[in-house]
């Protein structure tokens, strides 16, 4: 199936006890794949939670799962901010680098192109944190890997469309 | 704090008084007592107490669909709740509206593995529309309007309410329906008028057009089908139901092509693969529907009608899509035509209808009659020569039996045909015909099964003798599960693993042991009396109908062929080896 595409979804929900679970509980019980899940309360006084799923799939779908999430009753709105086209992704990354040596100063001078910062620091490891798009978080996990990387915490992607047109 | 706080055991009735309910099925234990308590301490709601939990949904199912009401069910913590697991994933296939209640233990015992806990809310997610867990007991009537208006609205399903036993004892407030409103949950009613005057244009242009209709239409209510019925009539389109819509348009009417599908006619599913234009209305494309999808009505040009958007283009992509009710929307359909004085092509239709007169010419239900042997087919037919003219109502189990029962018996007006379609569940039949006996205490309600099904929950016949419900149980006893039999025969080489009925019990002694009337026949000559009999009797009665082992439910599309690659009997088979694909399709 070569028209596979990834796409990221908001999604708006009413902040109750199980609502993540029936969402995770369909994407399982229905086939559909998540790449990431992220889920944070947006609105306290209307208690309202947003989720954003990355997800891939088909053209039908992932028509399929937005309309399968509508119909959800605690689900206030669905978007697809793929098709929406103009979204800003970003993810936040933890990495922690063991080591001492040459490689140790190496992770910091990548860090420092990275734009990462170094959050905590000891004589023999670093935790830097970094916020960006999922490939230049890839790209520095990969850099990482054979200067002394011994985990890894990502956040998944959190997502946003561009201009004056809220959800 | 007062004293004329109701507690939440009160709250739970007064909920229930002030949404309509006047039954209810269930079964009491631990967790759900104050609630029996307060049942107890009143007359507006009566109670009917069944025999296993599963009895009890689809005893609602039955009385939901014969009503158009929402069904209600009360159980108990644990296994009171896990009972109902079927009945529920049974009612969100076939979107059935049912509030559920079920018990739970205290909130301070929730998560510690307490005796008869589970986790209710978490087993009941994937098989209900929605579901809650009340801890506040001022939540509670909110929450109960809130269920019947998700259960009733859009497309219709179960909802559960999971109820702690502490919140039952506690007294709170009561919220009257009127002040209750769901946040978000409004699906849409009204069609696009743009997509209506679409389909109006497609459906002028149509040399083939076909109407395919399901459920929706029926629960969208009587005036659905009456709108249905009219718009056929005045395009002079022919129309084919599914399992679930049958009743949707009157089954006698020569532009009814019956039902489609895997056993559905061989005009139906012809019609189907041939149309030009397929008006979809309240059908969801289902596989026992479509045969293979990449041979589906592959000429045609689909407008699907449906209230849940996440129906449409599951399956097969169509090519207008219109989101609304299925009355609404015929409403409009039929006014854009009107308003337009539309026209059907006559010439094109006239050859369409030629087309579809030679496919009815083949019979497709017709079957090899015997002198000696009951046919099951003959039984069927029987059952419904001698109850025409009566209000009757039919539900079935699920096999053989049921397509028999689906081809052969005519339903002129929804409401009145209650099967388990979606979930295809053994055992629904019987409980279900008790709780359309119980919303229709004077009719003719006749559970058609198979003997194998009706034992899944024969239990209940002594629901049936408690109530005095004279439902009419028709066995046709082949001594076989009917339809695994089958498909072993054409699939696995006549392998008959497992699918033989043995040790069955003497249905007619059965019967008596419930303190109902048992009758057999097993001569041709005999049919017409037991089912005379039968309906004579104003009791429960079961009928055994000892029928031929061997035969088979035919037309047949196997799995994995098209609509035009029917079986129309035993002596096609050879001839069609069914594909390596079609194999693993169930």
């Amino acid at each position: 199936m070569s028209d596979i595409r990834r796409h990221t979804i908001a999604v708006l929900v009413d902040n109750e006890p199980g609502v993540l679970a029936r969402v995770i509980g369909l994407f399982s019980g229905r086939g559909y794949n998540i790449e990431s899940l992220t889920v944070a309360e947006v609105d306290a006084a209307e208690r309202l939670s947003r989720i954003t799923v990355v997800t891939s799939g088909t053209p039908m779908v992932i028509e399929q799962i937005k309309a399968q999430l509508d119909r959800l009753v605690p689900v206030h709105a669905v978007r697809d901010l793929t098709l929406e086209g103009r979204a800003v992704e970003r993810e936040l990354l933890l990495v922690k680098v063991a080591g001492t040596g040459e490689k140790r100063i190496e992770s910091l001078r990548l860090a420092e192109i990275f734009r990462a910062r170094v959050i905590d620091s000891t004589i023999e490891s670093f935790v830097f944190e970094m916020t960006g798009a999922v490939e230049k978080l890839d790209a520095f996990i990969e850099l990482m890997r054979p200067l002394g990387l011994v985990e890894v915490s990502r956040t998944g992607v959190v997502a946003i469309s561009r201009g004056a047109n809220a959800l | 704090m007062t004293d004329q706080q109701p507690n939440g055991a009160e709250i739970v009735i007064k909920a229930l008084v002030d949404q309509g309910v006047d039954v209810i099925f269930g079964y009491p234990g631990g967790a759900v007592l104050p609630i029996y308590d307060a049942i107890f301490k009143q007359n507006h709601v009566k109670h009917i107490l069944v025999r296993h939990e599963q009895a009890a949904v689809h005893a609602a199912e039955g009385y939901a669909r014969s009503t158009g009401k929402v069904g209600v069910v009360l159980v108990t913590s644990g296994p009171g709740a896990t009972n109902a697991v079927t009945g529920l994933t049974d009612a969100l296939m076939d979107s059935i509206p049912i509030v559920c209640f079920t018990g739970q233990v205290p909130t301070h015992l929730i998560g510690n593995d307490a005796f008869q806990e589970a986790d209710t809310t978490g087993i009941t997610r994937p098989c209900t529309k929605h579901n809650y867990l009340v801890k506040d007991v001022d939540a509670l009537a909110r929450t109960i309007h809130e269920a019947f208006y998700v259960a009733r609205s859009g497309r219709p399903g179960p909802v559960v309410i999971d109820l702690p036993k502490d919140v039952q004892f506690a007294p709170g407030t009561y919220t009257p329906p009127e002040a209750v409103s769901h946040r978000t949950y409004r699906p849409q009613m009204m069609p696009d008028p743009k997509a209506v005057a679409a389909a109006v244009d497609l459906m002028e242009q149509a040399k083939r057009p076909l109407f395919y209709c399901g459920g929706g239409v029926i629960n969208s209510g009587p005036r659905a089908s009456a709108l249905l019925t009219e718009l056929v009539r005045t395009t002079g389109f022919p129309c084919t139901l599914t399992l679930m819509g049958l009743g949707a348009y009157p089954a006698s009417d020569p532009q009814f092509l019956g039902m489609l599908g895997m056993h559905g006619s061989y005009e139906a599913n012809l019609a189907m693969h041939g149309c030009d234009v397929m008006i979809a209305i309240g059908s969801r494309f289902d596989d026992r529907v479509t045969g293979n999808l990449s041979k589906f009505a592959p000429h045609s040009k689909k407008i699907h009608v449906d209230i849940d958007p996440s129906s449409i283009n599951k399956n097969v992509r169509v090519d207008l899509p219109i989101i609304g009710d299925a009355g609404a929307t015929l409403e409009a359909i039929l006014a854009e035509w009107r308003r337009r004085r539309a026209k059907a092509d006559d010439r094109a239709l006239k050859a369409w209808w030629k087309q579809i007169g030679e496919w009815r010419a083949r019979e497709c239900f017709r079957y090899e009659r015997s002198e000696t042997i009951i046919k099951p087919q003959y039984a069927v037919e029987r059952l419904y020569a001698a109850t025409r003219g009566r209000e009757t109502f039919i539900t079935t189990e699920v096999g053989q039996h049921q397509m028999w029962a689906a081809q052969l018996f005519k339903f002129e007006q929804p409401n009145h045909w209650m099967t388990s379609g979606g979930l295809g569940t053994m055992g629904y039949g019987l409980p279900a015909a008790m709780g359309v006996q119980i919303a229709h205490p004077d009719a003719l309600v006749i559970d058609i099964a198979g003997e194998a099904s009706i034992l899944m929950n024969i239990q209940e016949m002594s629901t049936l003798a408690q109530y005095r419900l004279p439902v009419k149980v028709f066995i046709l006893n082949n001594q076989w599960m009917g339809m695994v039999r089958q498909w072993q025969e054409l699939l696995h080489g006549a392998r008959y693993s497992e699918s033989y009925s043995d040790s069955l019990p003497d249905f007619v002694k059965l019967a008596d042991a419930f303190g109902a009337v048992g009758l057999r026949a097993t001569r041709v000559d005999e049919v017409d009396a037991v089912i005379k009999e039968m309906l004579e009797t104003p009791r429960p009665v079961i009928v055994d109908m000892c029928v031929d082992q061997k035969e088979n439910c035919f037309p047949m599309i196997p799995s994995g062929a098209a609509h035009n690659e029917m079986l129309l009997g035993p002596a096609d088979r050879a001839e069609r080896p069914v594909s390596e694909e079609g194999m693993v399709l169930v």
